[in-house]
């Protein structure tokens, strides 16, 4: 029927092919390349031979381990936390009709705006200053607490903010998401519901879960391989110079290696992204794994 | 007699609990609601501050006794916000253009014409989009590094303008054009790229349109690739250009400068948003990530 145009079809996709190529398949291969070649020096672009010492410094670098401890900290605390409260957020907006397209709107925001920007606000009200405590010491020392500083201070404070700076900017992609699963729901269900008289906990657990497991498990997988891949948040809160702060994450580290003070070491760098990479993609087969057995898929 | 009087206690039990609950699910909403919006609020009430005001309350106020604008012509005189702000512009429109010419070039190929390997190459494209960007990066920046392409326009855009995510989006859309129209378009003797540009596209306009928002969204606040290929300030976009403010700003801790600059920095995406917010909240749920 229609006749084969072969050469106007790869004239069609010669941009995106040559694009591809170049900056998507070649990387990827060279990766690998990069990641076994020890002792690779940038300047002369040589390297003294083949091997896994690459993969081996990175491993017991104390940096990485510190960047490694942190990302599954923030990855531990986060997801949970976001995808449940988002959960929460969009049943109570269910529920109502008054105001709920302001709320949405409300909500979205910090999706469309530049954390590195933003992040300075959260900076701001936490650190404590030569002049002022910053507002939220305020609050801490007005409910009878002790002040903390929460940018250059310990440990578990820096953690905190990270942690809910993070879940301030994850929120607004799961709420909006989890609202239209919970929209689309067939009324038909909850009206049979009714007719049984069923509470409204077993009628949340036995049909809303269920109808709406498909999203929060892709929201689940997501939300796992973002939060590995955490960095632009951290560098918004405490500086470009997270291993002094740290706050490194496992990308972060990756690009330290690559470029800046400590930089030129793309084959370190290459053997952490690799590192990364296996990390995300066992959690991710087990999320797949875990979810044949809980997911109902309409 | 007995029965009704107990029917108006359950209605009126009823109704208190009704109201119960709405208060419990608005002030719960409320609250978060306040919390989000908390740090805007703050960002535009600091950047209003002046420099003297602002360290000299101990406790900060909230609110502004004695509004400035000094702090919006500090941050665009004593930093090159101007020119951050220029680069993002440039570097966001030209990327945007590109890749919809590349994507929907593509997508086009994918879904109206045949080739030998169609299948097989679009099975390829589709596994690419499970690779992570940490993977690429780095030979990314040898790559641009080596041809000398550091600190100019073709670095910065160049490696951003492929997308395989929304290739796949576009040629789901195309593939539901009828064929018939593309039968009719060609007994008129209309070429392809024609009938792409004058059929496929206005008829998948919202498509488009969804690809282009997130593309800009995302180009407006890239912060990582420009941080690597950039060193040069005059080729600074807007995240670096407000890390570069806070490390060596305006010579001194100046905040409320800085959150004039935040503002500046934030209000064309805000502004964006809540013109086109239909598009865009539809166009994330269908298409975004973050998160």
């Amino acid at each position: 029927m229609i006749e084969k145009n072969n050469i106007k079809a790869w004239l069609y996709l010669l941009p995106a092919l040559a694009f591809m190529l170049l900056f998507l398949v070649y990387p990827l291969v060279d990766v690998f390349i990069y990641s076994v070649e020890e002792g690779y020096n940038f300047v002369s672009q040589r390297s003294s031979g083949l091997g896994l010492y690459n993969f081996s410094y990175v491993l017991h670098d104390t940096y990485f381990l510190q960047a490694v401890k942190n990302t599954f900290i923030m990855v531990i605390i986060t997801v949970p936390i976001s995808t449940g409260f988002a959960l929460l957020i969009a049943l109570a907006l269910n529920s109502i009709r008054k105001l709920r397209e302001l709320f949405q709107t409300i909500y979205f925001l910090p999706y469309v705006t530049n954390t590195l920007a933003v992040g300075l606000v959260f900076m701001v009200l936490f650190k404590k200053t030569a002049y002022s405590d910053g507002l939220v010491n305020l609050l801490i020392t007005f409910f009878g607490g002790e002040s903390v500083d929460f940018i250059d201070g310990p440990y578990w404070a820096k953690m905190f903010v990270m942690c809910f700076y993070i879940i301030w900017v994850v929120l607004p992609f799961k709420v909006l998401l989890l609202t239209s699963a919970l929209a689309s729901v067939d009324k038909m269900y909850y009206n049979a519901a009714k007719v049984d008289g069923t509470g409204s906990f077993r009628v949340f657990v036995r049909i809303t879960l269920p109808m709406i497991s498909p999203t929060i498990f892709y929201l689940v997988i997501t939300g796992f391989i973002g939060a590995f891949k955490e960095y632009s948040d951290a560098v918004a809160l405490f500086g470009t110079d997270l291993n002094a702060a740290g706050m490194n994450t496992i990308v972060g580290y990756v690009y330290d290696m690559l470029y800046g003070d400590s930089g030129g070491y793309p084959s370190f760098a290459s053997a952490a992204a690799i590192v990364l990479f296996v990390i995300v993609l066992t959690i991710t087969c087990i999320n797949l794994l875990v979810s044949k057995e809980h997911v109902y898929y309409a | 007699m007995d029965n009704s009087v107990k029917n108006i206690k359950a209605e009126k039990a009823d109704k208190r609990k009704k109201i119960l609950k709405n208060i419990v699910v608005y002030g719960f909403l409320g609250a978060w609601g306040l919390m989000v919006l908390f740090p805007f609020y703050w960002m535009v009430l600091t950047s209003f501050k002046s420099y003297a005001s602002y360290n000299g309350e101990k406790i900060p106020r909230f609110y502004v006794t004695d509004p400035t604008f000094s702090n919006f012509t500090n941050a665009f005189s004593q930093v090159p916000l101007g020119r951050y702000l220029l680069n993002t512009f440039i570097f966001t429109i030209v990327t945007t253009t590109v890749m919809v010419v590349v994507v929907t070039l593509a997508a086009f190929a994918f879904s109206r014409l045949e080739f030998k390997g169609k299948n097989l190459l679009f099975t390829i494209f589709l596994s690419m989009m499970m690779i992570p960007s940490e993977l690429i990066v780095i030979t990314n920046f040898v790559t641009i590094t080596n041809a000398d392409m550091r600190n100019t326009f073709s670095g910065l855009i160049l490696p951003s303008v492929m997308s395989v995510f929304y290739v796949y989006l576009l040629r789901e859309n195309f593939s539901q054009v009828p064929d018939q129209l593309y039968y009719a378009a060609k007994v008129d003797g209309t070429s392809d790229l024609k009938y792409l540009l004058r059929v496929m596209l206005p008829i998948c306009r919202p498509t488009v349109v969804t690809i282009i928002i997130l593309k800009v969204i995302e180009c407006w606040n890239s912060y990582v690739w420009p941080r690597l290929i950039t060193d040069d300030k005059n080729y600074f976009l807007v995240s670096n250009g407000i890390q570069e403010i806070r490390q060596n700003g305006f010579g001194r801790e100046n905040i409320p400068a800085m959150m004039a600059a935040v503002v500046v920095i934030s209000l064309p995406l805000i502004i964006l948003f809540l013109i086109f917010r239909r598009q865009i909240m539809a166009g994330v749920s269908r298409g975004g990530s973050k998160g």
